[in-house]
């Protein structure tokens, strides 16, 4: 699957846009503030029907008009899909496919397969680790409808037993009887996603790492775990043994809710040790798993966006990363970065079809490789 | 929409008590009270003071909690039905629509709703004790489940079966071929009709794999 022509119209800071004939490699260069971040969203746009970074549309129309339109013409081996979406406040959302228009947006999500990078994944590395279980549940969740099941409704018996909690010590007093019949439901639930989870990272640890190795050019030892209170003991005991704990701070204690990634790098927590290039090296691997794992659900290689990232990376990381997407395991790419002369220097070096467009007060122009 | 749209003071406050109704809107509300003036006195006599006397006179079935013109419900009093049969439902119109599939010949037990921390609903809320009380002093042989099969709907047959394990009944849960999530009063009748013959036993696992 590659885009082959973007088109906007009124969208974010762009009046009318349109760029043709898109290659395997497709970089946007400009100063901060010339919407090389606004063609990614676009391009995200048309395949998950919302903005990455605003869900509020009437805000992605620019100033002083009334709708916006996105347009993209895709290529997958022979055969032709035009995607067009419009966007006009008070009016349904339209959404169409080869001309046809979808009754449900969600219909859409899937066809064009898309991972998207950008600075703000840092948070995988330094946020909480509620951060960390979206990621992984994010995966998890596209190819096990049975997961994604399971944890929609072991967070609804977490509010269940959450509430039921806030109600005892309101009137003082403890329905044992009240809450086992939740808890079941909750060690059901938390038992199968605990497994899962279990299952899950095992096959993404080696990934992981071989993308690491790979942009750090072997030099350093990374290692991931799977953090959780269910490792040490039984769902069932961990319960029982807190449940005066939790009757005091009237919320579950403990679960799967309560699940992390230690993340390391020479055997110690990258989060305090890491330098701000071998974390974002960090969420770079990770990121590129994800993509890995999309790939072989949906049999095809997805788009893969890189929003500014090559800041305080080092020239050696930039170009093995360049080279590592480069290869035939990925598909097309997009960059943006504020540094042309950077990507001038990595294209030169591998011998792929790219393009590289400088973007300047609203025009685009193809720059020389 | 403001008041001093409406001519009327009288007009408005029938136009909002109708638009407390479930699925009224303002609009409706408009057109129905509008509707109703027009209607000759006797009818609309007729129809307030249906309502007026539903709400006075009305019973809730000393025993299975059913609505009845009797203290107990005419089901419950029928002799002829089997009182050892218990259909367990959360409303008064699953009983409706069970009634209407003419395949049950047990009684009922209305419990008013399904557990819900959530919305506050606690084991007290419901009636439960009426239920236990029920299988403590007669013969009850089986107590079919017929709740919605939501997770809210599972823990509530979850938390009755631990209750009255005790006393030696059979329990049993209507299969349904509808989707989770549905209630009963939903299904048409022939597919509810069968998935109460065709009741399968209830095993505390099946919850556990919803
Ligand atoms: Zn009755």
């Amino acid at each position: 699957m590659q885009l082959d022509s973007l088109n906007l119209v009124n969208f974010k800071n762009f009046n009318q846009l349109e760029i043709n004939n898109l290659l395997k490699i497709n970089c946007f260069v400009g100063k901060n503030g010339e919407g090389k971040t606004n063609l990614l969203d676009a391009i995200y746009y048309l395949s998950f029907t919302k903005s990455y970074f605003n869900t509020i549309d009437s805000e992605n129309i620019k100033y002083n008009n009334d709708f916006f339109v996105l347009q993209g013409k895709y290529k997958n081996s022979d055969e032709i899909i035009d995607v067009y979406c419009g966007v006009k406040p008070g009016h349904k959302k339209k959404f169409t496919l080869n001309k046809k228009t979808y009754k449900k947006l969600s219909d859409h999500i899937g066809l064009i397969p898309l991972v998207i990078i950008t600075p703000s994944d840092i948070n995988l590395i330094i946020g909480g680790s509620a951060v960390r279980r979206k990621f992984i549940d994010g995966v998890i969740s596209q190819f096990d409808k049975e997961y994604l099941n399971a944890l929609l409704k072991y967070n609804r018996v977490i509010e269940h037993r959450n509430k039921l909690l806030k109600q005892f010590a309101k009137n003082n007093i403890f329905d044992k009887d009240s809450i086992s019949v939740w808890d079941e439901q909750l060690i059901n639930y938390g038992n199968k996603i605990y497994k899962k989870r279990t299952d899950f990272i095992q096959k993404l640890i080696p990934v992981f790492q071989k993308f690491y190795s790979f942009i750090s050019d072997d030099n350093e030892r990374v290692e991931l775990f799977y953090k959780s209170q269910l490792t040490e003991a039984d769902f069932k005991s961990l319960l029982q043994k807190n449940i005066s704990k939790d009757t005091i701070l009237q919320y579950t204690s403990v679960g799967i809710h309560k699940d992390d990634l230690i993340l390391t790098l020479e055997g110690r927590q990258i989060k305090k040790i890491g330098s701000q290039g071998q974390k974002k090296t960090y969420f770079l691997s990770l990121k590129l798993a994800q993509f890995e794992f999309i790939k072989q659900i949906c049999g095809f290689k997805p788009l893969l966006l890189f929003d500014d990232v090559f800041d305080k990376l080092d020239a050696d990381r930039v170009s093995q990363l360049i080279k590592l997407v480069s290869d035939n395991n990925f598909g097309q790419i997009f960059i943006t970065d504020t540094s042309i002369d950077r990507l001038q220097k990595i294209l030169l070096d591998i011998d792929i079809p790219s393009k590289i467009y400088e973007l300047y007060n609203q025009t685009i122009t193809l720059k020389n490789k | 929409m403001d008041f001093t749209e409406y001519p009327s003071r009288l007009l408005q406050n029938a136009v909002d008590e109708f638009s407390k109704l479930p699925g009224i809107g303002k609009k409706t509300a408009l057109r129905l009270v509008l509707h109703i003036l027009h209607q000759n006195k006797d009818d609309v006599f007729k129809f307030g003071n249906s309502i007026i006397k539903l709400k006075n006179e009305i019973k809730f079935c000393k025993s299975c909690n059913n609505i009845s013109d009797t203290d107990i419900c005419k089901i419950c009093s029928n002799n002829s039905r089997n009182h050892s049969l218990i259909c367990v439902v959360e409303n008064i119109n699953d009983v409706m629509a069970i009634e209407q599939t003419n395949q049950f010949n047990g009684i009922y037990h209305v419990l008013g709703g399904v557990l819900s921390p959530m919305e506050g609903i606690g084991p007290d809320d419901l009636n439960i004790l009426s239920l236990e009380k029920k299988c403590k002093e007669n013969k009850v042989n089986e107590i079919i489940f017929a709740l919605s099969t939501t997770m809210e709907g599972d823990t509530t047959n979850f938390y009755i079966y631990k209750k009255l394990n005790k006393y030696n009944i059979k329990f049993t849960t209507i299969a349904r071929g509808i989707s989770i999530g549905d209630e009963i009063i939903y299904a048409d009748e022939i597919t509810l009709g069968r998935s109460i013959v065709n009741r399968i036993n209830y095993d505390e696992k099946i919850n556990a794999n919803i």
